[in-house]
């Protein structure tokens, strides 16, 4: 009984005394949701495009953040480092699929997903022989301050609102491109139907290598956000394994599902850490997430926002 | 000429189906059980401990693995997480009836594991693919916080990583400090062969073939008659045991401690490379993954030094994240039934040789 007085009633009271503290919570989670959502979003690209579920996503955040930071702090300015790195990343695109990808058509989606596992891998080693496995500040003029809002009772970092603003940005960016541009048009199409769009004369290597290489793109910002926040390290991929979870609560195909699980996924770590935590010995951050993918994986498997179709048994 | 089947005529139903039916395979498995028999008189304490033991207990975890990857076609990620789940069962399982005998333990924990897998297994009766990888994750992530922060999985021990208790059988420590390296190599030697057997068994048994049915066509095997969700529940709890025994192996019988960290997401990874590597839906592949995976890190970090090199600890480690990679992915390209596919083309050319046709 005095557990459930401490799940049900205690939390939601400590919430209506505070509701200050609990907007701060509210917001800070949001802003690690937004993280996961940049993540999300590079999941979400490959897979519409490829219908391949790219389980290297986050260690691709990992080896651009790397190179981005590598090149900063041998003496390179940021917009020249940034161009590199992406020029390294569409370069990375491009090996994929000759090497990998293009020996896997026609092969199951396990197995491709497999071979993910294996490119993840080989980045991670790959990217710390290079640059080496230290935890490296990353400072890029980011603002890093905290602002304080309604009367000084909200704290918020601007380094997390600049964040919120470049996802915001980059998102509109991209479904503008989606929407009115011809690659973007030969992205939907091979969406849609690989073979229709090859019939109608869409090149699906050069799609798939845009599509890394977009992906690259957005797996860069998403680096240079995380360590900011973090120092770029290893653990940036552990981390980033938690967009898992978001696409499952978002749907694997849908752009504004794989933005919306992410703050909510984020948001909802953050009260049940602080709210609910102690009462199960803490950090429950690390799988609340997974749970919540868990449950939704058995009641509603498409997510929030994914297509009705999908392989179900 | 070197391989035949000729000339080994089968003249009972009993012979006919033999588990191997060839009696040059039957001679060269002798001779393997003769090997791991002697190994403990003549070969170095290290090579006991530190090489045999592990690879050993990777084996039963990487059949355990296959059983579910290789033969359902159900992928986990959460393969780590069902060691620990074993190892900690184990440990309760040892210490609350320190009377039982120890095989005991360690197979009531295997049930135990396979329960916990049952339940984690329940999503896929509705999802499969990477889907099913998502909701492994969250067995991963979710068993390994439990073990660390509920006290009662650890005897409310304060350090919260508590050693084995050290059990006899028939006399002689098996676990524990004490026990000598000889005889913790044959009681997991015991559990290999044991389980082996079982898992050869398992797959050309009704069960099997229904897990085979469903890897490779769900709807025409339910148009047969086989029932989906108790196939693949039998898979996950099975694969469970396996895993669970491994776990409780590894703690008892290697590491010597019950901790977290042993059994993180890298070492789901690292048994997911060994069922790629060593071969999908083979037994024998198991093995085969198990020894090159366990082996290789540690011929990596000792070849430097054979040609006068003196390579760094961590750029070591990065080459063989590297390699692991790579080779993941050539197999996955190359030749997806791994090393046990090269091992029967080799055995088809020793059919033939010195012959070209």
């Amino acid at each position: 009984m005095e557990f459930f007085t401490d799940f049900f009633v205690g939390p939601i009271m400590e919430m209506v005394k505070a509701p200050e503290f609990l907007a701060e919570v509210a917001i800070a989670g949001l802003m690690s949701g937004v993280m996961y959502s940049l993540v999300g979003l590079g999941f979400v690209l490959i897979f519409k495009a490829s219908g391949i579920f790219n389980f290297a996503q986050g260690i691709m955040v990992l080896f651009a953040a790397l190179n981005f930071v590598g090149l900063m702090d041998s003496g390179v300015h940021p917009i020249i480092a940034f161009v590199a790195t992406l020029v390294i990343m569409t370069l990375l695109a491009m090996a994929i699929e000759k090497l990998v990808l293009r020996h896997l058509v026609n092969q199951s989606q396990l197995i491709l997903f497999m071979s993910t596992i294996g490119i993840a891998f080989f980045l991670e080693g790959f990217g710390e022989l290079i640059w080496g496995g230290n935890v490296r500040p990353l400072h890029v003029g980011i603002p890093d301050d905290v602002i304080f809002i309604a009367n000084g009772s909200i704290l918020i970092q601007e380094a997390d609102l600049f964040a919120g603003v470049t996802a915001a940005f980059l998102v509109t960016i991209l479904a503008l491109g989606f929407r009115y541009t011809a690659v973007g048009r030969a992205l939907r199409a091979v969406a849609d139907d690989h073979q229709a769009a090859l019939s109608v004369g869409i090149p699906l290597n050069h799609i798939w290598i845009i599509v890394w290489a977009v992906a690259g793109f957005v797996a860069l910002v998403a680096g240079i956000m995380w360590g900011t926040k973090l120092g770029v390290q290893f653990s940036i991929s552990i981390v980033a394994l938690k967009a898992l979870p978001v696409l499952i609560l978002g749907g694997f195909t849908s752009i504004p599902g794989a933005i919306i699980g992410g703050l909510i996924i984020g948001m909802g770590e953050k009260i049940a850490e602080v709210y609910w935590g102690a009462l199960f010995g803490g950090a429950i951050e690390e799988w609340f997430a997974y749970i919540v993918a868990l449950i939704f994986l058995l009641f509603r498997p498409q997510g929030l926002f994914g297509d009705k179709i999908i392989d179900r048994v | 000429m070197l391989y035949r089947e000729a000339g080994d005529f089968k003249t009972s139903y009993a012979k006919d189906q033999a588990l191997i039916p060839i009696r040059q395979d039957r001679t060269m498995l002798y001779i393997c059980i003769a090997i791991a028999l002697v190994l403990p008189f003549v070969a170095s304490d290290y090579f006991l401990g530190s090489i045999a033991i592990p690879v050993l207990i990777m084996v039963i975890a990487a059949i355990g693995l296959n059983l579910l990857l290789g033969f359902c076609g159900q992928i986990s990620l959460g393969s780590g997480a069902f060691m620990a789940a074993g190892a900690y069962m184990a440990y309760k399982f040892a210490t609350a009836f320190p009377w039982m005998p120890m095989p005991v333990s360690i197979i009531l924990a295997g049930i135990a594991t396979a329960l916990i897998g049952l339940a984690f297994g329940l999503p896929a009766v509705r999802i499969k693919g990477f889907y099913l990888a998502v909701a492994t994750l969250a067995a991963q992530f979710f068993l390994l916080w439990l073990f660390t922060h509920v006290p009662w999985f650890v005897n409310y021990s304060i350090s919260g990583v508590p050693t084995p208790p050290p059990t006899t059988v028939l006399g002689v420590y098996v676990t524990g400090a004490d026990a000598p390296n000889w005889a913790k190599y044959l009681f997991v030697l015991a559990f290999c062969a044991g389980l082996t057997w079982v898992a050869y068994n398992l797959v050309r048994s009704r069960i099997g073939r229904t897990w085979m049915a469903i890897r490779d066509m769900d709807i025409a095997a339910e148009l047969i008659g086989i029932r989906p969700l108790w196939t693949k529940l039998t898979a996950f709890a099975i694969s469970s045991f396996y895993c669970g025994i491994a776990g409780a192996l590894w703690s008892f019988c290697f590491i010597n401690t019950v901790e977290p960290t042993a059994f993180d997401i890298n070492r789901s990874f690292q048994i997911l490379f060994m069922v790629i590597i060593g071969g999908l839906g083979s037994i024998l592949g198991s093995y085969f993954g198990a020894i090159f995976i366990t082996l290789f890190p540690i011929l990596l970090n000792s070849a430097p030094a054979w040609f006068g090199l003196d390579i760094p600890g961590n750029i070591i480690t990065n080459l063989e994240f590297m390699i692991f990679g790579a080779m993941i992915v050539f197999f996955l390209i190359a030749e997806p039934n791994g090393l046990a596919r090269l091992w029967q083309l080799g055995k088809e050319k020793l059919r033939l040789w010195p012959f070209p046709h």
